[in-house]
């Protein structure tokens, strides 16, 4: 058993930690914090099989382990490979790394409608982040976008499949939280969308964390949609006793009124206790919840930043830049 | 005349019945290997043969069949990839339709190799026909007790079973393959885990071609020693190539891997030349996903030497001035084919059949597509050479399978050679539409000064 838990190093960037044996790049990575981190647009820990499609998180081995010290001949998906003992990543210092990074965030983007001025998602959307971080500030693309029909799938939930950059992440979330398998991918290639069988409605207690996982703003609230852009309400922690979930949520205030609900997200966007529906979509008064107070969204969007004039630091110079 | 180990008896009329094929000495290698072998004898028989993959990849199989997991009690799998999707690949078909129980014999006794009670064959969806032939094939080998229980009283069972795709591309991958015959949508799968650890329903698995599964019988029958005498090298053995474009001669072709790329096309014996006496312009030497070759580099390597049909010699000079094997299909162009149309359509292709799971594939092939038409058609501009150039380094090598490379690979190496002719369809706007470029100026080999 000693053996089992001995720890192996990795070093990202010029930083070193050790880590259990079997632990992914990005995991390690997101254990050292900061800007070592890879983006990840479809990766999702707690979602089985998730990771891997979005081709953001990919670095470099520059030393593949203290055994085998050869470097990989290309660069990896961090998402889905494990550390080895002795391995040497770069992340950002790699200028093959964001080259590609460069090149996926503009392949996300020459599809992608552009329509954050109407879109939900804007400020708290990651691809939003990621092509401020990466982006280019002009399209190469000149040809006509993908477009799909808006559908109401279920009485919560609208998908604009024009916005969604095929992570998956909302395919396994249906797969894994709910019974039974309700909507997947059809068609292949930049023909490819979400759907759900014959248009079906997704029916389950579960099923609104879909629009938590979406990354962008494919899956949206229709309780919440148009109601409010994000940086103008205020989240709260907040919960309430719930016999089907942890009853633990943010509630996104608009001076008194709760404007929305959703699940907490951690500093890497991703939820770790998903909510019920009856949670996000029904207790929207006041008197349903216990508000706790603040909650801080570590994220890098306008909403942490919640004014313009006090932007984060780190991000100060590519504003000025502007 | 050079010998033939696959398709020796191809000719004789009949050969796809039980009957003929046990007469022409059919199954032969099933007894030698169940009665005489261990399955270690027959990996080794094979290692020492230096078979490679015939699929296009050209992995050792022996040392593909020595990785396969074999924990207890874990049944394993063979898995035959008959998804022949690839354009200008035609081998595999020739092959089943003319002499199907060759598969069968392989299936069989590389299932004892590996240790495989069930194997499968995954077969394009196009193929039905071949489906229906290697069926009626497969009752017949079990009828007469090739296949099922106790084969020849050795103790080893195997069920063999044919399974359609559904018509794409991608499921000739192969993690894809692996997720359509599990009933899925064929999404390559990340790797690691290799298909040796956690292959179908997560066994141990191992897929290889048809061609490279055809192989294993004459080397079972012959020895290991023996077929690597022919060949040159690391490429032993011989190759089934399926010719096809501006020649005289087009088929399915079986060659010992140590003959001239210039005999090949000019012989009578193979391509018989080019159509109508014309010249040769560029040759696409491995299917279409490999980079495309200028006529002077089609013949003789950068170094002046002869390029033989061989793995090493066809990748001499690696994507600066060779190509690759690939899978044999053998694409040749005169100097009337107009190569900018050529790229797109590959690229139409590729846009066609990316599974749309990882973003630079998904997007990255479409987008190339859209440039390539507008160039071909008159309307590009000089920005899109480089843009297009820009676009293949992006998805080359960020992608989970192969075929973000595979879409990518074309297109770099149109550009590298022909760029010529993609900034005249810039300039002649109008007649690129009306004549095509025709022999880039006569150019020969100049080797670049670095």
């Amino acid at each position: 058993m000693a053996e089992q838990t001995e720890k192996i190093n990795v070093t990202i960037d010029g930083k070193t930690i050790a880590v259990d044996p079997g632990t992914t790049i990005l995991n390690a990575a997101r254990m050292i914090g900061g800007d070592v981190v890879p983006p990840a647009m479809c990766y999702y820990s707690s979602l089985k099989g998730s990771g891997g499609k979005c081709r953001t998180c990919l670095v470099e081995v520059s030393k593949g382990s203290e055994k085998d010290p050869r470097p990989m001949p290309k660069l990896v998906a961090s998402c889905s490979t494990s550390v080895m003992d002795g391995m040497e990543v770069k992340n950002k210092t790699s200028e093959r790394v964001n080259d590609a990074r460069h090149g996926v965030v503009e392949f996300l983007l020459i599809n992608h409608p552009l329509d954050c001025p109407i879109c939900d998602q804007a400020g708290e959307c990651h691809l939003q982040d990621l092509a401020f971080e990466h982006g280019l500030e002009k399209t190469r693309y000149e040809f006509k976008r993908r477009t799909f029909d808006k559908i109401d799938i279920g009485e919560y939930i609208k998908l604009h499949m024009t916005r969604c950059i095929l992570c998956y992440r909302c395919v396994y979330t249906a797969d894994q939280l709910t019974n039974q398998r309700e909507h997947g991918v059809m068609k292949r290639g930049d023909a490819a969308e979400i759907s759900t069988y014959i248009q079906n409605a997704l029916d389950n207690d579960f099923i609104g964390n879909v629009i938590d996982v979406c990354p962008v703003g494919a899956l949206t609230d229709k309780t919440f949609r148009f109601r409010s852009r994000v940086w103008y309400t205020k989240p709260m922690d907040a919960h309430r006793d719930c016999q089907k979930c942890s009853g633990k949520a943010v509630a996104w205030m608009i001076g008194d009124e709760i404007a929305r609900i959703t699940a907490r997200k951690d500093q890497f966007g991703e939820v770790k206790e998903f909510i019920c529906n009856e949670c996000r979509f029904d207790k929207k008064e006041k008197t349903d919840w216990v508000i706790e107070g603040p909650r801080h969204i570590d994220r890098h969007s306008v909403i942490s930043a919640n004014k313009y004039e006090d932007p984060i630091p780190e991000h100060t110079p590519l504003l000025n830049k502007a | 005349m050079a010998r033939k180990l696959l398709l020796e008896n191809a000719h004789i009329e009949g050969i796809n019945t039980y009957d003929v094929y046990r007469k022409n000495g059919g199954y032969r290698s099933v007894e030698k290997a169940l009665k005489s072998m261990s399955p270690e004898d027959v990996v080794e028989e094979v290692k020492k043969s230096g078979l490679r993959g015939r699929g296009g990849a050209g992995f050792p199989t022996g040392m593909k069949w020595s990785f396969i997991a074999k924990p207890d009690g874990v049944p394993r799998h063979l898995l035959c990839n008959a998804d022949e999707s690839e354009p200008g690949t035609f081998k595999d078909r020739y092959l089943m339709e003319k002499i199907p129980h060759l598969l069968i014999e392989g299936m069989i006794v590389s299932s004892f190799a590996l240790g495989a009670n069930h194997s499968y064959i995954y077969i394009r969806g196009e193929y039905m026909y071949v489906l229906r032939i290697l069926e009626k094939a497969i009752a017949e080998a079990y009828a007469n007790g090739w296949l099922g229980k106790n084969i020849l009283g050795s103790g080893f069972d195997l069920d063999l079973s044919v399974s359609p795709g559904a018509g794409a591309y991608i499921c000739g991958e192969e993690t894809a393959l692996i997720e359509s015959l599990e009933g899925k949508r064929g999404n390559p799968r990340m790797k690691p885990p290799f298909p040796a650890v956690k292959g179908l329903w997560q066994r141990p698995t191992v897929v290889n071609n048809v061609e490279t599964i055809a192989a294993v019988v004459p080397i079972v029958n012959e020895g290991g020693d023996e077929y690597a005498k022919i060949g040159i090298g690391r490429s032993t053995g011989t190759k089934l190539i399926s010719a096809g474009g501006n020649i005289n001669r087009p088929g399915v072709y079986e060659i010992e891997m140590n003959i001239t790329v210039e005999e090949f096309i000019y012989s009578d014996t193979y391509c018989g030349g080019i159509k109508n006496g014309k010249k040769l312009k560029a040759c696409v030497p491995g299917g279409s996903s490999v980079p495309i070759l200028p006529h002077y580099l089609v013949c003789k390597t950068a170094a002046g030497q002869d390029r033989l049909m061989t793995y090493e010699s066809l990748a001499d000079g690696g994507f600066a001035t060779g190509s690759m094997l690939g899978s044999g299909g053998f694409i040749v162009y005169d100097e009337d084919q107009c190569i900018v149309r050529n790229t797109w359509n590959f690229t139409r292709f590729y846009h066609h059949e990316s599974c749309g799971q990882c973003s630079p594939c998904r997007e990255g092939t479409g987008w190339m597509e859209k440039v390539l038409h507008r160039l071909e058609y008159g309307h590009g501009k000089m920005e899109d050479i480089d843009l297009l150039w820009d676009i293949q380094r992006k998805i080359e090598g960020n992608t989970i399978c192969p075929l973000g490379d595979a879409a990518a690979w074309p297109v770099a190496a149109a550009i590298r050679h022909f760029r010529e002719e993609f900034e005249w369809h810039v300039n002649e706007p109008k007649a690129c539409m009306e004549r095509n470029y025709g022999l880039v100026a006569e150019k020969t080999f100049e080797p670049a000064t670095a």
